[in-house]
């Protein structure tokens, strides 16, 4: 974690507006609480509000500030302290790469080489055409499939260095990309096929009330002092 | 709430159930150390430096956060064992200890806090000083700007957030927060604007460590070179108990002292750093205006002029003002030096309010001109309605404890007068005075808010006193007072009775000098008629008690004395000055505006060949053949102890045992309501007074927040 503070004034938007459905769903979201603690609508504004610019300005902190009647710096607190909240503008297609250890152990690294390659250098930087920029991130809970990485709302599995440059530049080009496993996998199952619970018997019904325990019946306790 | 046994440090105590462990401990007389509690703000419990052994529990308890009421009996019954001072508590505290000093920079030889920080009175009890594991860098933290007054050595934070849990709570003015997590959490303003709270100086005084420190005092002087002298505040009309530094002949800063009554722990910017004024602009020797300039002159000789004056000048020629930091020594002085020359156009009321005198000319009954409900009332009240009073300026503590009422719930507030951020809601009922006369009448809304309450006040501020109209507004909030139950006779309330009916005055002389009479009795002259007397040539001799604030440059031909302590309006205006004392440098009695006698104390001596200003009346009666009949200062205080009896009752607020609704009917003067807006006459908080009006530190406060030219120009 580093320190978090605001992109720099030359590069904030001069205002901030969330759009006509936005706004209509802010207004739902802040109408949940009740009346006077309407500044816990604040994390979901905001995450709203990246959604629809892909990172968190001054402007928006300060619109959602009036929005919610509170005072802007409780925003930036907000805002500084969740690490998910971009305060730096991101690419097109914000690339989330997985460096939590069940990640790193299946190649991950690779993918960070990959991105370096072919985004940029460094990590929460806009690539020279604007369309990407990566970072790393702490566990996203798809270790079964790892290395991952997530773009958008999107997780990109089972990657390796090449897979990685190739879904780069898939999206580079504008052709389709498939979410999920990007080797022969549907979803978690194990490569290559199933190695256990093959038997047939398992599935067309046969054995339902066949099961025996095969433990012997525990030993009657001795009593105290018998 | 019941009570709860617990055993601390082996002796058996009963602690209410609503206070904290930490302050169980305290009342079992053990020592918990701490960074982050502090008995006026809300517990946030993240410096864990108070921790406490609770016998049985998994954990070392956080004692300021846990409430008596959570610690339950051990399971046969006897009561919880709590240990503050075993080692396992040692322990824990010295592991705290540790982590707190890895990013804390050792640069106590170059820190402000150092001798008066908490950080470093506790390492001296828990730090580990035989070892150190760690050799990592220390963490660096940027510096924030947060206004003229609070210097920053952000790199020195231990993030107890108190400064942030103060601005939001008690100052009300949430513009600090604590930004990021973690290591890198840092306390800054909202993108480094300025702190713009008029208590923005408590602060430093919180900050346990030397992260938010006094700007205009850094690297001035060291806590133990300084003498401390306890003293009272006169930069507004409320009191603040404070204690002067003082070193060699210059007062360094000026410190809150605890009052709950008054200020609690707080004070305003002006009251604490006003005191640069004090060595600037200063009047230190007598002067004499000879062919139209002054010149330097012996005591005696502007005695000789005076006198020459004086002796030929009828005493219905002769005036004399008296200024609003005046204690009420010198006013009683000149009260007598007056008296004694048939002079009846005297006055204190430099702003032309209409309180202290009744219809018929005769000084008023005490409660017409008093803060009733006392400082400390304001806690119980549940409705207030301010009529051309701006509390926030007015008297910045006395905001802060209608906020705490407000913050304590219940309490409903309605506002005559501009719309200003007081700090809590406010129903803006306009600037139109009318509305006082409907709310009279019973048609406005406001007046069953006033009925139904309990105990409600009205406070009249300078802007609905100092109205032309202002005899007819004073005449109608007694109205309104002894209508809705304001007033309420002894033993209504619990505290012997209640009094909402109050007026908040901004000078500190203004209510002893009431008291006194320093009034145009029987028909003397009042401020406006003196300076249009002036003007017109019907006064010739006027004489100024530190009087600056008002018309001075449109006072005729009149022969001017100015005596006091700053080269201001009127000593520019003057033919005679007499250098006097400022309030650190006199021995004086101050009446706040609840009628609360106190004393304030000489921390300095007066520059050059200035005296204390009751001595140099004493002196010039001499001269006048009128000699006062008192030669030192006790035989002074016995005179206005005789005069006026509560000058001998130090510290207390009277009691309102006199509620009868029969002393209220002379307030004021029935009349026609003028259509001009209520307006807020204060147009600067910051530059309030000759001392404030010298001061370095308060233009550039001025500059900042209230002319708005901003960060740039004052630096």
């Amino acid at each position: 974690m580093s320190l978090r503070r605001l992109a720099p004034p030359e590069i904030q938007p001069p205002s901030f507006a969330f759009s006509a459905e936005n706004a209509e769903w802010a207004k739902t979201i802040i109408a949940k609480y009740p009346q006077g603690r309407q500044a816990s609508a604040v994390i979901s504004l905001l995450w709203r509000g990246q959604e629809q610019e892909g990172w968190v300005s001054h402007p928006m902190i300060e619109a959602i500030g009036k929005m919610l009647s509170m005072p802007y710096i409780r925003v930036l607190e907000v805002a500084t302290f969740y690490t998910m909240f971009n305060l730096e503008p991101v690419g097109t297609y914000l690339v989330q790469v997985c460096t939590t250890t069940p990640c790193w152990l299946r190649g991950s690294d690779d993918v960070v080489a990959a991105c370096k390659k072919h985004i940029h250098a460094h990590p929460q930087t806009v690539s020279d055409d604007g369309k990407f920029s990566w970072m790393e991130v702490e566990c996203l809970g798809a270790c079964v499939n790892a290395p991952m990485l997530q773009i958008g709302s999107d997780f990109y599995e089972d990657l390796d260095g090449a897979a990685t440059e190739k879904l780069i530049a898939d999206l580079r080009a504008g052709k389709p990309v498939k979410p999920g496993p990007q080797n022969d996998r549907v979803s978690s199952e194990p490569l290559g096929g199933a190695d256990s619970l093959k038997d047939p018997s398992l599935y067309d019904g046969s054995i339902i009330g066949k099961y025996e325990p095969k433990a012997p019946p525990p030993p009657e306790a001795k009593k105290p002092g018998a | 709430m019941g009570t709860r046994k617990l055993i601390i440090d082996g002796t058996e105590i009963e602690a209410e159930e609503t206070i904290t462990l930490l302050q169980a401990c305290e009342q079992a007389g053990a020592e918990i150390p701490r960074f982050c509690f502090h008995e006026r703000l809300s517990v946030a419990g993240n410096c864990r430096m108070c921790l406490v052994e609770w016998v049985g529990a998994p954990k070392p308890q956080a004692s300021c956060a846990l409430q008596v009421k959570d610690i339950f009996p051990n399971k046969d019954g006897t009561p919880a064992k709590i240990n503050t001072k075993s080692p396992y508590a040692r322990k824990a505290r010295e592991g705290v200890m540790e982590f707190l000093l890895i990013n804390h920079p050792l640069d106590c030889p170059i820190c402000d806090q150092g001798g008066e920080c908490d950080l470093q009175d506790q390492a001296m009890g828990y730090g580990r000083a035989a070892f150190h594991r760690f050799n990592e860098n220390k963490r660096a933290v940027e510096d924030k700007y947060m206004g003229p007054l609070v210097e920053t050595v952000m790199t020195r934070c231990i993030a107890c957030t108190r400064c942030v849990r103060f601005a939001t709570e008690v100052a009300g003015v949430p513009d600090l927060g604590a930004t990021g997590r973690g290591e890198d959490v840092e306390i800054t303003t909202y993108l480094e604007k300025a702190f713009s709270s008029e208590l923005s100086g408590n602060v430093v005084d919180l900050c346990p460590v030397g992260a938010l420190t006094s700007k205009p005092y850094a690297f001035n002087a060291r806590p133990w070179e300084l003498k401390k002298t306890e003293s009272v505040d006169v930069m507004d009309a409320q009191g603040c108990n404070i204690r002067v530094d003082s070193r060699g002949t210059q007062v360094m800063r000026v410190l809150p002292r605890l009052n709950e009554e008054v200020n609690e722990e707080w004070i305003g910017d002006k009251t604490r750093h006003a005191c640069d004024g004090l060595a600037r602009q200063r009047l230190d020797r007598p002067y004499v205006r000879v062919n139209g300039k002054l010149k330097p002159a012996s005591w005696a000789e502007a005695f000789a002029a005076i006198a020459a004056k004086v002796k030929a000048t009828q005493p219905d020629r002769i005036a004399a003002i008296v200024g609003d930091l005046a204690a009420a020594e010198e006013i009683k002085a000149l009260k007598d030096l007056m008296t004694a020359l048939r002079v009846k156009n005297l006055d204190c009321r430099q702003d032309g309010a209409k309180v202290g005198l009744t219809a018929d000319g005769q000084k008023a009954p005490r409660q017409t001109y008093l803060f009733n409900s006392t400082i400390a009332g304001v806690e119980a009240a549940d409705a207030i309605l301010l009529v051309g009073a701006n509390p926030r300026w007015d008297a910045p503590v006395l905001n802060a404890r209608i906020r705490k009422a407000w913050l304590a719930g219940g309490l409903q507030v309605a506002n005559i007068g501009p719309a200003v951020d007081l700090t809590y809601p406010v129903d803006e009922l306009g600037t139109d005075i009318s509305v006082l006369a409907k709310i009279a009448d019973g048609s406005h809304p406001f007046a069953k808010v006033l009925t139904e309450a309990k105990r409600p006040m009205i406070v009249l501020g300078a802007g609905a006193t100092t109205r032309k109209d202002g005899a007819a507004i004073l005449n109608l909030a007694a109205k309104i007072a002894a209508d809705t139950g304001m007033i309420g006779p002894a033993g209504t309330h619990a505290d012997g009775g209640w009094n909402g009916f109050n007026i908040l005055h901004t000078a500190a002389s203004r209510v002893a000098a009431l008291d006194l009479g320093f009034l145009p009795l029987n028909g003397g002259r009042d401020v406006g008629a003196i300076v249009d007397g002036a003007q017109k040539g019907e006064i010739d001799f006027l004489y100024l008690l530190g009087a600056d604030d008002f018309d001075v440059a449109h006072l005729g031909r009149a022969f001017v004395v100015y005596q006091g302590s700053h080269g201001d309006a009127g000593a520019h205006h003057a033919d005679v000055i007499l250098p006097g004392a400022a309030y650190t440098e006199k021995d004086g009695l101050y009446t706040n505006f609840e009628g609360r006698v106190q004393r304030g104390r000489r921390a300095v001596f007066p520059p050059g060949e200035a005296k204390e200003d009751w001595a140099i009346l004493r002196a010039l009666s001499d001269v006048l053949g009128h000699k006062l009949p008192y030669d030192d200062r006790a035989q002074l205080l016995m005179a206005l102890e005789k005069d006026v009896t509560h000058f001998a009752e130090l510290n207390a607020a009277p009691v309102h045992a006199d509620t009868a609704p029969a002393t209220w009917g002379g307030i004021g003067a029935a009349g026609a309501l003028d259509s001009a807006p209520v307006t807020h006459p204060m147009t600067d908080f910051y530059l309030t007074n000759p001392i404030a009006r010298a001061s370095a530190t308060m233009a550039q406060c001025s500059r900042e927040f209230v002319t708005g030219a901003g960060k740039m120009a004052a630096e």
